[in-house]
């Protein structure tokens, strides 16, 4: 891979620490009455790579990104995420302490057009007081128009142009995927949890999905975790891995280590 | 020179900025500007007494049922104690007028503050239910309230009433029908634009998410607890703007009207106007009134007729059947609503006389 776009100016103003994301996730246990969904999980994400969770199904994976995003609340363990122990705040306040999130099953707003459903990701950058907003200050209109700006950047880099006045009930499911990506990043998030973002794709869909994660992780620097299934992928986008089987953490490593690891062939790769 | 805008065959939007105004076209700005010049020019003079009586009561009800309309067609919740709520700023004007001798322009926004307080607790339910069961709900603070309304009579004097003064506004004294209209329409297009201007910021998008989805809208940082409250405060403080400014308009009120029927003429004009859209509110407002007269004219005639005299007294309940026929139609046939109906209608003209 060469020529990355890079990262676009309206994003480049920002600190350089806004970019931090350090997660520990330390001993986490949840179970849904007598069913264990995660038992003493632990996992470290550092900034700028992009972890990935696999596992069978039924693993915990997607609670143990329920658990980070706050969607679940563990009975025991603590997630750590810069410093701050988040392990009991809600997801709206996970989302301003810089957690953003694509879900499993698409949840997009289906009535509401690509731009629309994006503009609402913008809610927590939203700096414009409640009077201000009743009465539609020049600084709340500039304001606006900014965050329109930042959309167009994103709709630049995952090609949505022809889109985004579509509503997105109308948009195939690979193009829906995409249109999530992109609400999430409009979040400007420090870490982004992909939660199976290949999900029902085609070849050809999964292909530019790659191109994007890829080129989000290296030229803009995004840190990502996201679960996936196809070990490809997985092979070729993930900097480490993380092997869940019922609730426990089976393996963690980088790639070409966990493929070879027997534990792993025999729970899941078969 | 500024491009002017009519009716472009596609979009020839140059600026970010032209996406956020309030008017799609200049050709519709046109129209309302001239609009609001003919109604506060010409119809105070042109119209009788009794149409200015039905003008100026649409445009107090307008103001709730906008109101309205932010929290059932854009935030989803579904409040059956609006009624109530009306009463509320009815009530907090008139006690505010009455005993402290506050003015006009006093007791009217803090007789909506009020009610936006009122609102709020009413809301609190909100955290727990959705749908139906907050109905129900909501449709206990109404009977709470009209409880309360009657029955606390230091305050509201019971059902004696209270007689409001005659209301100045600064040195205007504020006489008949006429008076009433250049306070009540003024106040009307500030309070439309204002939910217009919250409808396009982050307030208004943020009731739409948790209307549409309150996982995602979470997953969003949107909090949604709080954000349904707000909801019901600014609904109520319309609510209670609009019920403030019927009191000074009847000059004596009782709780009588605050009832549950009331509500439920409001969530009508809501639902026959268009739910989540800004002009279905005003067109349901006057749908609902004009029917309203309409059918008491029908039976006061039909009593006053020799033999058709029983039949109109029999025929009184019709008014509510007429009203659930009403609301049943729509949904049937434009769950959108008049606004869907004005729409449709409009740009049918778009493409006259060559229209394919």
């Amino acid at each position: 891979m060469k020529s990355f776009r890079g990262e676009p100016s309206i994003f480049r103003d920002r600190d350089h620490r806004e970019r931090q994301a350090e997660l520990t996730v330390t001993d986490v246990s949840l179970s849904f009455g007598g069913v264990k969904a995660l038992q003493d999980v632990s996992l470290q994400v550092n900034t700028g790579e992009i972890l990935a969770v696999i596992g069978p199904n039924g693993a915990g994976k997607t609670s143990l990104m329920n658990c980070i995003t706050g969607f679940y609340r563990p009975q025991r363990g603590s997630i750590v995420f810069n410093g701050r122990d988040i392990t009991r705040l809600k997801p709206h306040e996970l989302v301003k302490v810089g957690i953003g999130r694509t879900f499993q099953n698409i949840e997009l707003f289906p009535g509401m057009t690509v731009l629309s459903n994006m503009l609402l990701a913008r809610h927590v950058h939203c700096r414009y007081p409640f009077l201000g907003a009743v009465l539609f200050l020049p600084r709340v209109r500039r304001e606006e128009v900014r965050h329109r700006r930042v959309l167009e950047e994103i709709i630049d880099f995952l090609e949505l142009q022809a889109i985004r006045k579509k509503t997105v009930a109308s948009l195939p499911y690979g193009l829906m995927k995409r249109v999530e990506l992109g609400r999430a990043m409009a979040l400007e998030p420090r870490l982004l949890v992909l939660d199976e973002p290949f999900a029902g794709m085609t070849l050809e869909e999964k292909e530019d999905m790659v191109r994007f994660i890829r080129e989000l992780n290296e030229a803009w620097g995004q840190t990502m975790i996201l679960v996936e299934h196809d070990m490809s992928i997985v092979m070729s986008i993930s900097t480490r891995v993380v092997v869940l089987n019922f609730g426990q953490k089976l393996a963690e490593g980088v790639p070409e280590d966990i493929i070879n690891d027997p534990e792993v062939i025999r729970a899941y790769l078969g | 020179m500024k491009k002017l805008r009519f009716h472009p065959c596609g979009n020839f939007r140059e600026r970010y900025e032209q996406e956020l105004t309030v008017f799609e076209t200049d050709f519709g700005r046109l129209w309302t500007t001239l609009g609001i010049v003919a109604l506060f020019a010409l119809v105070p003079f042109v119209a009788s007494p009794y149409t200015l009586y039905v003008i100026n009561t649409i445009g107090i009800v307008a103001i709730a049922a906008v109101g309205l309309n932010i929290l059932i067609g854009y935030t989803g919740q579904i409040s059956l104690g609006h009624g109530a709520f009306f009463g509320v700023g009815a009530y907090g004007a008139a006690v505010l007028a009455t005993r402290w001798d506050w003015p006009l322009a006093a007791a009217v926004p803090a007789a909506g503050l009020i009610t936006a307080l009122v609102g709020m607790v009413f809301g609190l339910p909100s955290s727990r239910l959705k749908g139906l069961y907050l109905t129900i709900a909501t449709l206990a603070g109404q009977f709470i309230i009209e409880y309360v309304l009657v029955h606390w009579d230091t305050v509201t004097m019971g059902t004696m009433g209270i007689t409001l003064p005659p209301p100045s506004l600064w040195g205007w004294e504020i006489r008949g029908d006429v008076g009433f209209f250049y306070l009540i329409f003024p106040v009307f297009i500030l309070m439309l634009w204002m939910a217009v201007n919250l409808m396009r910021t982050k307030y208004g998008r943020a009731f739409v998410a948790i209307r549409d989805n309150d996982r995602a809208a979470e997953g969003m940082g949107i909090a949604i607890f709080p954000y349904k409250l707000l909801s019901f405060a600014i609904s109520s403080f319309y609510a209670g703007v609009a019920g403030a400014l019927f009191a000074y308009y009847t000059v004596s009120i009782t709780t009588e009207p605050f009832n549950l029927a009331l509500s439920v003429e409001y969530i009508a004009m809501v639902i026959i106007g268009g739910m989540g859209n800004m002009a279905g509110a005003v067109f349901g407002a006057v749908f609902i009134t004009v029917l309203n007269e309409i059918l008491r004219w029908g039976t006061d005639m039909m009593m006053n007729m020799g033999i058709f005299g029983s039949m109109g007294l029999n025929m009184a309940p019709l008014r509510e059947f007429v009203f659930g026929l009403a609301i049943v139609i729509f949904i049937i046939f434009e769950p959108r609503g008049l606004a869907e109906v004005w729409r449709i209608w409009r740009s049918s003209f778009r493409l006259w006389p060559f229209s394919y």
